[in-house]
């Protein structure tokens, strides 16, 4: 009775036989992705193999999101040199500084796709989990194994089943159950498993929320963190699709453990500083003053998330600098036709390019030394977005509460 | 087959890769720079303090958070020997293999600058006369821990012939 983990390896390593978690299997990967970041030492490990072509070009994705537009000489020449390699290796599927965050480029581009094996040079790639894959992030030199060879070697994970049940009340959204589930499993409750969320409520979410609720998994050590696809993701896939496929699903009893959550009361969350894992719910921080606002991130800077944070700082000034940097170009689009745009430079809120902004604090919007920032990202490490800052990990409705009132606030509570 | 001996650093729980090195650092192809930095999240003095051979002893998920590669690469350049830990994040774990910094998944209790032997091939560690049976590691990984990592087992194998 295997999980659709076991079903995605088995088939992917050709064996014929289902594989059983723990098993260590070699399998042919169906897409890989690097970015402007990662690809520096995936060349330099791929050249260092021996290697002169890839495997497949048309299997390999690369878009430029962590450091864009480059902010110095080093990263501007490191980024030309990532650019010159795709292009003599033929990878026409180079998506250049503007385009978006890669986690949000990937499914756009319809690359994510129910029953792919999917392999990112990035911690976040189980992002495409929300489309039926099983997509997991790996390091540079593995990376370069999958350009040279399409294989890698994989354990099969054994799987946790996650119910998911009720209605989400008004301002509460799939990263506060994101959170929730975060904070109660801790940072390594997944380590080496797969989660899959299911029931009525991972039902009725919309994709952009499964894809922040996939997208955190690796908070937790997930390996992967998949939800079942259904005609939602047809619906999203339609015309995007680079591929056919074939979605698969978890046979009944197969997972090795099974959770459920009730939603119903689920209140909004924040993680504190310094763990993503230490999370409360935002009523406990009620006044906790910031210095910065950011909405956006492979976690929460889709079109529902920037729409959210519209509706509720209309028709106000932001009371800290505030951050708003849509996940891609085609969010950023959309955001400027639906009049959202003009409504957060309005309240006097400043819009970056699509990308990854300052979550890694390498760029763009980075802290100073004791400040505060409420962001809708997905870590809050010492010193991730600056040095000697911190972070509160919240969703765009939090995020947007305190960008107009200068504190943590429950949403909706004044 | 493979015995690593060396003083020990102690670490706690859930030691991320933005601590072992930060991510203003990760544009560059320079690894003494990495090296400079290593750990500065965590503890600014180790990277002066650091004596090739050293072991660090860890809790749970250690290397947790981003895929840099940079991370096991900035421990093993500082001049770490190996990562003895409770548990790792599994995408250090593989980098940490690909880039030959040799690891332990052990429940080890010892204290800061106690000695530690690790034997990679049966998965133990010894602290004194006290010997901790850890995770033995598939053998095609030791191969490629044993040639110093995943880019130098490819090139062995393309001069033994290999496609």
């Amino acid at each position: 009775m295997p999980t659709i983990s076991q079903k995605i390896l088995s088939r992917a390593s050709g064996s014929g036989i289902i594989a059983e978690p723990g098993e260590i299997v070699e399998a042919d990967v169906d897409y890989a992705m690097s970015h402007d970041g990662t690809s520096v030492l995936a060349i330099k490990a791929f050249q260092d193999m021996g290697s002169e072509r890839v495997w497949d070009p048309e299997r390999i994705v690369i878009p430029f999101d962590h450091q864009i537009p480059a902010n110095n000489d080093v990263a501007a020449t490191l980024q030309k040199e990532v650019r010159e390699w795709a292009r003599v290796q033929g990878i026409s599927n180079f998506f250049d500084c503007g385009t978006g965050v890669c986690h949000q480029v990937l499914p756009e581009q319809g690359f994510a796709l129910p029953g792919k094996l999917i392999v990112g040079a990035d911690s976040h790639s189980c992002t495409y989990g929300a489309f039926g894959a099983f997509a997991i992030g790996v390091g540079a030199t593995d990376t370069a194994e999958i350009y040279s060879r399409g294989r890698l070697w994989f354990k099969v994970p054994e799987t946790i089943g996650i119910r998911i049940t009720g209605k989400l009340r008004p301002n509460v959204a799939a990263k506060d159950l994101a959170l929730k589930i975060i904070g109660d499993l801790g940072a390594d409750g997944a380590t080496y498993k797969a989660i899959e969320y299911f029931g009525q409520t991972i039902e009725e979410m919309s994709i952009s929320g499964r894809m922040t609720l996939c997208n955190m998994g690796v908070e937790m050590g997930a390996k992967a963190t998949i939800v079942p696809p259904d005609e939602k993701t047809d619906a999203y896939l339609n015309g995007r699709a680079r591929a056919e496929y074939s979605p698969v699903f978890s046979d009944p009893g197969s997972y090795d453990t099974e959770l459920e959550y009730d939603v119903t009361d689920l209140e909004p969350q924040v993680a504190f500083p310094c763990r993503v894992d230490n999370v409360r719910p935002v009523s406990e921080l009620e006044g906790t003053k910031i210095d910065q606002v950011f909405i956006g991130t492979c976690t929460n800077g889709r079109l529902e998330d920037l729409e959210i944070a519209a509706k509720i700082i209309k028709g106000h000034k932001v009371a800290v600098r505030t951050l708003v940097i849509p996940a891609s170009r085609e969010i950023l689009l959309e955001a400027l036709q639906k009049g959202i745009i003009e409504i957060l430079v309005d309240a006097e809120a400043m819009i970056g390019p699509p990308g990854c902004g300052p979550c890694l604090g390498a760029h763009m919007g980075v802290i100073g030394d004791g400040e505060v920032c409420l962001s809708t990202s997905n870590r809050n490490f010492p010193g991730r977005m600056g040095k000697g800052g911190s972070v509160y990990l919240a969703s765009p409705a939090t995020a947007a509460f305190g960008a107009i009132k200068g504190y943590i606030t429950e949403p909706g509570k004044n | 087959m493979f015995m690593i001996k060396g003083r020990a650093w102690i670490y706690g729980d859930d030691v991320d890769t933005d601590v072992i090195i930060p991510g203003k650092y990760l544009r560059t192809k320079d690894l003494s720079l990495l090296a400079s930095h290593a750990m500065e999240g965590l503890d600014p003095e180790f990277s002066s303090k650091v004596k090739k051979g050293d072991v660090i002893v860890a809790g749970r998920n250690f290397g947790c958070g981003s895929s840099r590669e940079q991370a096991p690469v900035a421990l093993k350049e500082a001049g770490v020997a190996a990562v003895v830990a409770k548990s790792f994040a599994r995408i250090f774990y593989r980098n940490a293999i690909n880039i030959g910094l040799p690891l332990v998944e052990a429940n080890v209790c010892c204290v800061q600058g106690d000695t530690v032997e690790l034997d990679l091939g049966n998965g133990t560690v010894r602290v004194g006369d006290k010997v901790v049976q850890g995770t033995k590691m598939p053998l095609f990984l030791l191969e490629i821990l044993q040639d110093g990592g995943l880019v130098a087992h490819r090139r062995k194998e393309k001069q033994k012939g290999a496609p």
